[in-house]
């Protein structure tokens, strides 16, 4: 018992006579904890990669409802590129991600900012703001479509109080729908990046405050040229939350406009959801869904390089 | 252990003998409005009648939401006893995969094809020489519904045809009454085929949507299609879409809407709001210009059911499959449902003046046009409403852009 007892829990022995070798590392050390993670790693092998390689794949085929088609080569991109509903979507998706990226983070951060002032009944402004976050994109977009619709929400009520010539019709405005799109966008997703935010202002150490107000300098020159960038970290995690979920947009549009009026509020993730269930057309789907996945690997790639590269000497 | 026992026999008794009678069958579609469920409600009554349940599963989202949902359910093994579906290329690999129960015994044996008003019908659901569907009703959305009211506020008579209607537009403008009532979102896809069909004539539509002729997509035949759309887009103003067909309904009931091309089954509306056609509203099928329209039937299948299934259940499928196109039911259903029904020997008695019109239609030797979706895979079907769309949502559009994108789409429609 004691000799089992002494010789480690995590199975590593008291003491090595040499450096262990390669296989030693790859299957002995740690060995509870690798299969602790084990089947982690199997539902990522299998479920995530698995299933992407897959999606890819059948994007090369000319499958219909079920995934049985020929090999097709790029013929799906092809016809991707030309279509126009596509091209509309990706249009949209680009104003509005620059848009609503710019939005939250601005709009996140400045609220973080004012919480980060010693406000009396922080903790309820700070429920109040995140409060929209808890709401999925359905409800969020729902509420929305009932503020927006000119003939029962803002405009029929302020119109009825008597201003007749009030007028807000973004949402079945061709031109103005995406804008009612970002309104919705912005609402759901400030509270969201004001919390992390706020959590990197809170790891600031209050000594760079000291000295900050020792040398007399403001407190807006603060934040903006000396927390900001010891926030890095912090912010460049929050783009690549927010991108890749913008990447993503669709509960929120089906639910406030279900991409119209007309085609003018589509989006990619809408695209890929009609082609693969309405129109039972398997393979022009996944060629779409597979251009939304570089898409994310075009945000995510630069911030691996960043995280978890090589660091550089300062 | 003993009182166990004989509890024990009992239950297994009592659970036999139940099995033996009756079975309850899931019954999935997507007929939610006002009409379609008082109509769907008269195939549960008769249905429950023979002893067996009907255990009713409604699925929002209409066609395009629902009929994914049960496609992916019979496909990931977990289907349904029976179900409203559409007919087409998505359930023809349904079929294919061995997913769908074969009705031929069935068919041949209540002699299904001898009492169908037109066997056509029969086309979409026949696969390799077998019926795997059995069509309900006689579905068209070529009907311009007209309101009384509204051509009474503007002082003109009720128009007879599509070319009568489009002349009393600024008319009805003055008088203050929108003169086409559109619902939001689908309600638009299937007014272009409507036009096409009946302002472009049954030679024009077979062209297009059966040869896929793309150079019958840039005729003057066609122009004049695609000048009619442009037309109903430019009258139309984004602001007066109302959420659903059956506000349309209302408005045109109301007066504060003067017409609409939409499908029969908004006729269950007016019948539910206790309207009766030719005086609070009017019914013009094929526009009032052709007698030849197309028509498609609502139609359920019936899954095959995983190994295992209790034979009562099977049984249950069967049962249903005759009770659907029974007289009995036939009458009971499409009354409700404002559609065209299935059998022209039934008691139409209490029929209104619209389902009179469309037995005409029916009687007719031509036949019915067959359906677009038939005939376009609903892939190509999806390519034609993102262009119908963008179309009428862009009032730049040019129709000269409209034909070129249309055809095109028709060069590679399969």
């Amino acid at each position: 018992m004691t000799d089992i007892g002494r010789s480690g829990a995590m199975g590593r022995p008291v003491e090595a006579d040499k450096p262990p070798g390669l296989l030693y590392n790859i299957f002995v050390r740690n060995i509870t904890a690798k299969i602790a993670a084990s089947p982690m790693v199997a539902i990522v092998l299998i479920v995530f990669i698995g299933c992407t390689l897959w999606s890819v794949w059948f994007s090369f085929t000319d499958s219909r409802s079920l995934p049985n088609g020929d090999f097709v080569g790029w013929a799906q991109y092809e016809r991707l590129f030309s279509a126009r509903r596509w091209k509309i979507s990706a249009t949209n998706l680009l104003t509005y991600g620059i848009f609503s990226l710019v939005f939250t983070m601005v709009v996140g951060f400045l609220l973080a900012v004012l919480m980060d002032q010693k406000l009396r009944f922080e903790d309820g402004f700070r429920t109040i703001f995140l409060y929209p976050f808890a709401l999925s994109g359905i409800v969020t977009g729902l509420v929305w479509q009932w503020i927006m619709n000119p003939t029962l929400g803002l405009q029929s009520t302020i119109r009825g109080l008597g201003w007749t010539s009030f007028t807000f019709d973004w949402i079945t405005n061709t031109d103005m729908v995406l804008y009612a799109l970002l309104i919705a966008g912005t609402w759901h997703g400030t509270g969201f990046v004001m919390v992390l935010m706020l959590a990197g202002l809170r790891s600031i150490d209050g000594e760079i405050w000291k000295a900050a107000r020792v040398d007399g300098i403001p407190a807006w020159r603060t934040y903006l040229q000396i927390v900001l960038p010891m926030m890095r970290g912090v912010i460049v995690t929050t783009l690549v939350i927010v991108g890749s979920g913008i990447v993503r947009t669709y509960d929120l549009v089906v639910a406030l406009t279900n991409g119209g009026p007309g085609l003018s509020s589509e989006v990619p993730a809408k695209y890929v959801i009609n082609y693969m269930f309405t129109a039972g057309n398997l393979g022009q789907a996944l060629a779409a869904s597979t251009i939304m996945l570089v898409a994310v690997f075009v945000i995510l790639i630069p911030w691996i390089m960043i995280e978890f590269g090589p660091k550089k000497a300062r | 252990m003993k009182k166990f026992t004989v509890v024990a026999a009992m239950a297994a008794a009592m659970m036999g003998s139940t099995a033996a009678m009756a079975a309850d069958l899931e019954v999935t579609h997507w007929w939610t409005s006002g009409g379609e469920s008082a109509a769907v409600a008269e195939f549960a009554r008769l249905f429950n009648e023979t002893g067996n349940t009907w255990v009713d599963s409604a699925l929002a989202g209409s066609g395009t939401g629902a009929n994914p949902v049960i496609i992916s359910r019979i496909l990931g093994g977990d289907p349904m006893g029976a179900t409203q579906m559409n007919t087409g290329r998505d359930a023809e690999g349904l079929i294919e995969a061995g997913l769908i129960r074969d009705l031929t015994p069935i068919a041949d044996e209540e002699g299904w094809k001898d009492f169908y008003a037109d066997p056509g019908l029969f086309d979409a659901c026949t696969y390799d020489g077998k019926i795997y569907c059995v069509p309900v009703n006689i579905h068209s959305w070529h009907w311009l519904w007209l309101s009384t009211a509204a051509y009474e506020k503007a002082g003109t008579a009720v128009p007879k045809d599509w070319n009568e209607y489009v002349a009393s537009w600024p008319a009805l403008r003055e008088a203050g009454v929108v003169p086409f009532g559109l619902a939001a979102g689908w309600a638009l896809n299937g007014i272009p085929g409507v036009l096409l069909a009946d302002v472009g004539g049954p030679d024009l539509y077979m062209k297009v949507n059966q040869d896929h002729d793309a150079e019958a997509v840039r005729s003057p035949e066609f122009r004049k299609v695609a000048e009619a759309w442009a037309a109903l887009r430019d009258v139309v103003d984004p602001a007066e879409v109302v959420p659903q067909f059956g506000d349309v309904a209302n408005q045109l009931l109301a007066g504060e809407a003067a017409g609409n091309i939409h499908g029969d089954w908004i006729q269950g509306e007016f019948a539910v709001a206790g309207a009766t056609p030719g005086v609070e509203y009017d019914c013009l099928p094929g526009l009032g210009l052709t007698n030849r329209i197309e028509g498609g039937g609502d139609a359920f299948y019936f899954p095959v059911l995983p190994e295992g299934t209790a034979q009562d259940v099977i049984d249950a499928q069967t049962a249903l499959a005759k009770l659907l196109v029974s007289k009995e039911a036939q009458v009971a259903f499409n009354l409700k449902k404002g559609s065209m029904p299935i059998r022209t020997d039934i008691d139409l008695s209490t029929a209104n003046d619209c389902m009179k019109k469309a037995i005409t239609i029916l009687e007719s030797p031509e036949g019915l046009l067959p359906s677009g979706e038939t005939l376009n895979s609903s892939d190509t079907q999806q390519q034609l409403d993102d262009l119908n769309q963008e179309f009428f949502a862009d009032k730049s559009f040019s129709v000269d852009d409209y034909i070129e994108e249309y055809a095109s789409i028709i060069e590679q429609a399969d």
